[in-house]
């Protein structure tokens, strides 16, 4: 195997063993980078001179035979929501062209202080608005297994880079499935954190109570290595919760799994359901117990999502405002042949900033969640689906009350062809149906992926948990990939 | 339906400026996610205590005292601005004339 190719903790034992050095291991990911992404598209910015420079820092302490941590020297991708310092952070978005970030966001802190080496920024759904990676101002991802279709979004760019060997690990974001469908698409790991385990410091806002930073990897043991590094209270970001891990290890027998019968109704396609299905049979076989469950919300979580989430996107875009940073008309003037150009007043530096650098779907999203919050609506509209996100979180906590894990699919459909869900922006949204409730109730959940014969796409399914549970849904998926290996 | 009236309404409170043809375009497809959405009134929620945040941490504030920006960070913050005069951000006028 080429040292791209390896997991972290392969890559780790073999940087100890010397049977590579860093350098070469981040010359590996350089190397598949460009080979491959010109095709791909799965990075914005690549950091190579970086990259190579932290290689050397790493490599001389191997030379002193001093000890190195799990990720030091590890070749990671970000998603390009998260900040980091001194480097380009887009958003994939026109209004942050040229933007360089001023500060690091907290995991990013935590990464580099545990020697991870940060290879790039990855492409998404411009501010994290999509489940293609289509939204994307820059540049289209495709899917490492099909060119001709998506790798999946919000987060394409990251579950396609590890999928492609581009790099070792890397991180994404979720706030209605954003790493766990693309992960599903790519046919990799990813975590959905509890809502509150890892920092949103330094994070771009889309939606501020249900964004959550997590991992890709190409193992669930690499995924929570990932999650071990990055999580964490954080007196940045008073929404981070302090918890101990628990300590349990978890046997397989002792263990109950739930399957919302919702979610296997009609409109999930039928390939999916029977390699969703096969992996339940797995749990069977390595004697977990299995029982249906109801969780008879379900329907209304995507309605309660797309009210919830573009209202807070309308709160945190305001900031995009053409003043501290960002693309603006005080920097160029935005011209439009039929109005006058008046981008000296103040509203329309606002209003012809905004309208000109923000595509399509984000403004889209803005003006639903100026719409719903809006006064003669907020009551039918905001109020309403605040209420029912507490009454789904019953519905969560009584079903685990009898279950500790629920196993459902990713995705209603398999990884979709580029522009078949783009004309009607609901057809893109329907296909957050099983992935938002996670958000919704702020549970975690893992992407873990099935099998997958030659010329097959993809498929995976997710399993989720109680908050905070983590380790109990890392001791399913280790289980599941020790099973079917 | 929702008219181009309201989209140039909502347009006006999102501060987005938007063509003749976006408008429309608009409100046709913020007319049917606002039907798909509005199947939420079919749910009695009576007496249901709607959820802010889903960690039910309270409080958590630190106390308001002026802590020192790294100047290195501070000098990066006002590099992105787009126009400055010294450390002072500049922003056309709110009231009055525009002197330009």
């Amino acid at each position: 195997m080429l040292p791209n190719e390896l997991t972290i903790l392969a890559a780790h034992d073999r940087l100890v063993a010397k049977q590579f050095s860093c350098r070469e291991l981040v010359d590996s990911c350089l190397s598949a980078i460009e080979k491959k992404d010109g095709e791909l598209g799965a990075f914005l910015s690549v950091f190579a001179d970086q990259a190579r420079a932290d290689a050397l820092r790493v490599d001389e302490k191997l030379e002193e035979r001093e000890r190195i941590g799990l990720l030091e020297g590890i070749p990671i991708a970000i998603k390009d929501v998260i900040l980091t310092q001194d480097q380009p952070v887009t958003a994939a978005s026109k209004i942050l062209h040229g933007y360089e970030a001023a500060y690091d966001a907290t995991v990013m802190t935590k990464l580099r202080h545990a020697g991870a080496i940060v290879l790039g920024k990855t492409n998404c759904d411009e501010f994290a608005m999509g489940a293609s990676t289509e939204n994307s101002a820059y540049k289209i991802t495709k899917n490492p297994w099909d060119p001709e279709r998506v790798p999946g979004g919000s987060s394409g760019g990251s579950a396609a880079a590890v999928a492609s060997g581009e790099c070792i690990a890397a991180l994404g974001s979720d706030t209605g499935g954003s790493i766990r469908q693309p992960a599903g698409f790519c046919g990799v790991v990813g975590l959905k954190p509890t809502y509150g385990a890892v920092s949103r410091s330094g994070l771009i806002a889309m939606a501020s109570s249900f964004d959550q930073i997590g991992p890709f990897g190409k193992t669930v043991e690499d995924v929570e290595l990932l999650f071990n590094a990055i999580r964490g209270k954080d007196l940045h970001d008073a929404t981070t919760v302090q918890y101990e891990l628990p300590v349990t290890s978890y046997e397989l027998p002792h263990l109950r799994i739930g399957i919302p019968k919702e979610y296997f109704s009609q409109g999930l396609d039928p390939e999916v359901a029977t390699t969703v299905r096969s992996a339940i049979k797995t749990y069977e076989d390595l004697g977990v117990e299995i029982e249906e469950v109801s969780l008879p919300l379900s329907k209304y979580a995507l309605a309660v999502y797309y009210v919830l989430m573009p209202s807070e996107v309308s709160a945190n875009l305001a900031r995009f405002d053409g003043i501290r940073y960002g693309a603006s008309t005080l920097r160029n003037r935005v011209t439009d042949g039929s109005n006058p150009v008046t981008e000296n007043e103040l509203s329309s530096v606002y209003t012809k900033t905004r309208g000109h650098y923000f595509g399509a779907e984000v403004r889209r999203r803005i003006m639903l969640g100026v719409y719903a919050l809006s006064s003669g609506y907020y009551n039918a509209y905001y109020k309403k689906a605040q209420q029912v996100r507490t009454l789904l979180r019953r519905d969560f906590a009584r079903v685990f009350e009898q279950v500790d894990a629920l196993l459902a699919p990713i995705s209603p459909t398999l990884p979709f062809r580029f522009a078949e869900k783009t004309e009607d922006p609901l057809e893109m949204y329907l296909a957050d149906v099983f992935t938002v409730s996670a958000n919704v109730v702020g549970i975690p959940g893992l992407a873990v992926p099935c099998p997958r014969k030659e010329g097959e796409l993809p498929i995976g399914f997710q399993l989720m948990g109680r908050p905070f549970e983590e380790e109990l849904l890392f001791a399913l998926g280790r289980a599941y990939e020790h099973f079917e290996a | 339906m929702l008219t181009t009236v309201e989209i140039e309404h909502l347009a006006n409170l999102a501060k987005l400026e938007l063509s003749e043809q976006e408008k429309e375009r608009y409100a046709k497809e913020l007319s049917g996610i606002l039907e798909f959405v509005g199947q939420l009134q079919e749910l009695d929620t009576t007496g249901v205590e709607p959820t802010a945040h889903v960690t039910g941490l309270m409080g958590g504030e630190r106390s308001d005292v002026v802590k020192e920006c790294n100047p290195k960070t501070r000098a990066r913050l006002l590099h992105a601005v787009p126009r400055k005069a010294g450390d002072l951000v500049e922003v056309p006028a709110v009231f009055g004339e525009n002197r330009n």
